[in-house]
């Protein structure tokens, strides 16, 4: 149970800067999700928590020690890895008790510390097995009761869930969020799976390329993303953005309609900028089968390339300006591919990021 | 007509049958035999003598030959012992260069290409009392002022049949264990540190259990390289002085060639086999034990 600080913390591998100087800092029983596309630092971010990497510069805080020069034994943290690394002599019961064997802490501790753990993650048939003999959503249990029988400051999960199938991925999902319900503590949790990072999280700390695009609940960075790269990254199906020119309170969309700046967008824009409009396939869809309207909204026709039936909804898929826009239709009827449709967009719930910086003009 | 017609699969055996039987067999056999005889190189017709057990009696009764089996247990628990633990030092150290490691594994295994006898001539130079390697350092730098006769003082002579023997074979151990340290996930380790280990519990705990299953079989095959020594010793001292350095192979040699006593010499050497087929089967179950336990076995 404590704070983790990041200063201004650097990661380089000789001349290769990784990780540029990032600043964050997570709250006490807080589940912070690190997200981003692979190769983006969040595992070195994890590993430099953990003590496995040397930080190259800045300072690392967990509670109210600087942990820069520990080595990871001594910074009472737990890890699971991505691919368990559990300890293939021992069975379930020792790989479980191991960190405590080596504190030496008394037989009855130990036993019942595993006990509970086994209890927490029904592990109690399986305790005199190896882990050989063990499927792999047993094996990620047992690394993830081997963190929780430390009582560890924080726990850190590195990509625990991706070498799991999808049906078993929902349902360990689902597991971590309840124990971290039971067992009140930080978490640091590091993935490539938005929707996993939406559906843990406190927070969410969105990286690139060694630097943070952002953080915010899952809500904040899904409604209001900093830049069109969180934009893309977080939701699914990702953000339609279209590149155009703000021109007398209107954005005309290059070879497309023209779109009204929306209203948290007005005063924000001068005539002329380039900009890039951003909108989710739930905020356009064809007139009568869209939410009602509330705010303002703009309607333009569309030519629908193809569409995906989903059931409740179908997903369609056409072009404005030359680039492919995802919309969404409800309560949806047959639509044939090549029908021309008028489309609602609601203004209100749309984007506006500057064409230059990329960045929100929230 | 009918011809006797063997069985295709006979047929397809014959060639490796005959090849076994000229290479293996018979001559087993006939070293077996001869085991029962009193046969001697110079006199041919002994071969044909039956003596009973009489050779193996003389051998069990023989304080000689227990010197030498046992003095073979001695160098076989000593050498082995420790060029598993230098092997496994090497190896670690060799495991953590990052720059050159290639080169130093290769520069690891030349003493395994030098022919066992050079080894045993260098080192009989090196140990020489008058003009050695070592009597020369040792006065030059003042430690002793005497020739210490290395490979006249019968305890002197073991050792320096030991240090030739760790010098030639310590990579054996080193490069096996070097190849079982290669295979070491870097995961199980990393949550080992993360679950508090200190380097050496990590070592203890973690990377031992997986290098043992390379350990074993280094002992394995450097037990059956031990029990069968002979060209080292035989060059170094020729199992002298007065018989203080003579292992069960130089015995036997001895025994079968100089004094041409070839029947007892096979006696001899079928109880030695024991020896070799004991420590063989033993490293064995180790090995297996040290699977299962990583879940390896099959």
């Amino acid at each position: 149970m404590a704070k983790v600080n990041l200063r201004k913390v650097v990661k380089k591998y000789g001349a290769l800067q990784v990780v540029h100087g990032i600043d964050l800092e997570i709250d006490d029983n807080e589940f912070v999700v690190l997200v981003g596309p692979s190769g983006c630092g969040k595992s070195t971010t994890l590993r430099m928590i953990a003590g496995l990497e040397a930080i190259s510069d800045g300072e690392i805080s967990i509670g109210e020690r600087v942990v820069n020069d520990l080595p990871p034994r001594n910074r009472n943290i737990s890890m699971v890895f991505q691919n368990y690394a559990l300890y293939p002599h021992m069975t379930v019961r020792e790989n479980l008790g191991f960190s405590l064997k080596i504190a030496k802490r008394p037989q009855e501790e130990i036993d019942r510390a595993v006990e509970a753990a086994a209890q927490i993650l029904s592990l109690s048939e399986y305790m005199d097995r190896k882990p050989g003999a063990l499927s792999g959503g047993q094996r990620q249990r047992v690394a993830m009761g081997r963190a929780i029988v430390r009582h560890p400051d924080v726990f850190l999960f590195d990509e625990p869930l991706s070498n799991l199938d999808a049906k078993l991925r929902t349902q360990m999902r689902t597991e971590i969020k309840k124990l971290h319900q039971k067992v009140k503590s930080t978490i640091v949790y590091v993935t490539h799976d938005q929707v996993e990072a939406m559906t843990l999280a406190d927070r969410i700390v969105i990286m690139r390329d060694g630097h943070i695009e952002q953080v915010g609940t899952p809500l904040e960075v899904f409604e209001t993303p900093a830049n069109t790269f969180v934009a893309t990254f977080i939701g699914s199906p990702p953000m339609n953005l279209l590149a155009g020119r703000v021109a007398d309170g209107e954005i005309a969309i290059e070879g497309g309609p023209q779109i009204a700046v929306p209203d948290p967008f007005s005063g924000k824009v001068v005539n002329g900028q380039e900009v890039i409009l951003g909108f989710r396939s739930d905020n356009l869809m064809p007139a009568g089968h869209a939410m009602p309207m509330e705010g303002g909204f703009t309607e333009f026709d569309m030519k629908v390339d193809l569409s995906e039936p989903l059931g409740t909804e179908t997903l369609l898929f056409g072009s404005l300006a030359g680039k492919e826009v995802q919309a969404k239709m409800l309560n949806p009827r047959p639509v044939s591919d090549g029908e021309e449709l008028r489309f609602q967009l609601d203004l209100t719930r749309c984007h506006l990021f500057d064409a230059n910086s990329q960045q929100s003009l929230r | 007509m009918s011809r006797f017609r063997p069985p295709p699969w006979f047929v397809l055996l014959l060639p490796a049958i005959i090849i076994l039987s000229a290479v293996v067999l018979i001559p087993l056999l006939l070293s077996l035999y001869s085991s029962f005889t009193p046969y001697r190189l110079t006199r041919p017709e002994t071969l044909y003598k039956w003596i009973g057990t009489y050779n193996y009696e003389k051998a069990i009764e023989s304080a000689h030959f227990w010197a030498a089996f046992g003095r073979t247990i001695l160098l076989l628990t000593i050498a082995l012992n420790l060029e598993m633990l230098m092997g496994l030092g090497l190896a670690l150290l060799v495991n953590k260069v990052t720059y050159g490691q290639r080169t130093l594994r290769t520069v690891m295994m030349f003493p395994m290409m030098f022919s066992p006898i050079l080894v045993g001539f260098q080192f009989k130079f090196i140990f020489n009392d008058n003009v050695g390697l070592v009597n020369n350092a040792l006065q030059s730098l003042g430690l002793s002022n005497v020739a210490i006769p290395w490979l006249v003082d019968g305890q002197l002579a073991f050792f320096s049949i030991l240090v030739a023997e760790m010098w030639s074979s310590t990579s054996v151990f080193a490069i096996l264990i070097l190849a079982g340290l290669f295979a070491v996930p870097r995961d199980p380790i990393e949550a080992a540190k993360v679950d508090g280990c200190t380097p050496w519990q990590s070592f203890r705990h973690i990377t031992l259990p997986y290098i043992m299953p390379f350990i074993y079989i280094a002992l394995a095959i450097r037990s059956l390289d031990v029990a069968r020594a002979y060209d080292i010793v035989q060059i170094m001292t020729n199992g002298g002085p007065a018989r203080r350095t003579e292992l069960l192979w130089t015995l036997i040699g001895r025994t079968g060639y100089v004094d041409a006593k070839m029947g007892y010499a096979n006696a001899m050497g079928y109880i030695s086999i024991f020896l070799a087929i004991f420590f063989t089967i033993y490293f064995f179950r180790k090995l297996n034990a040290a699977r299962s336990e990583l879940g390896m076995a099959g």
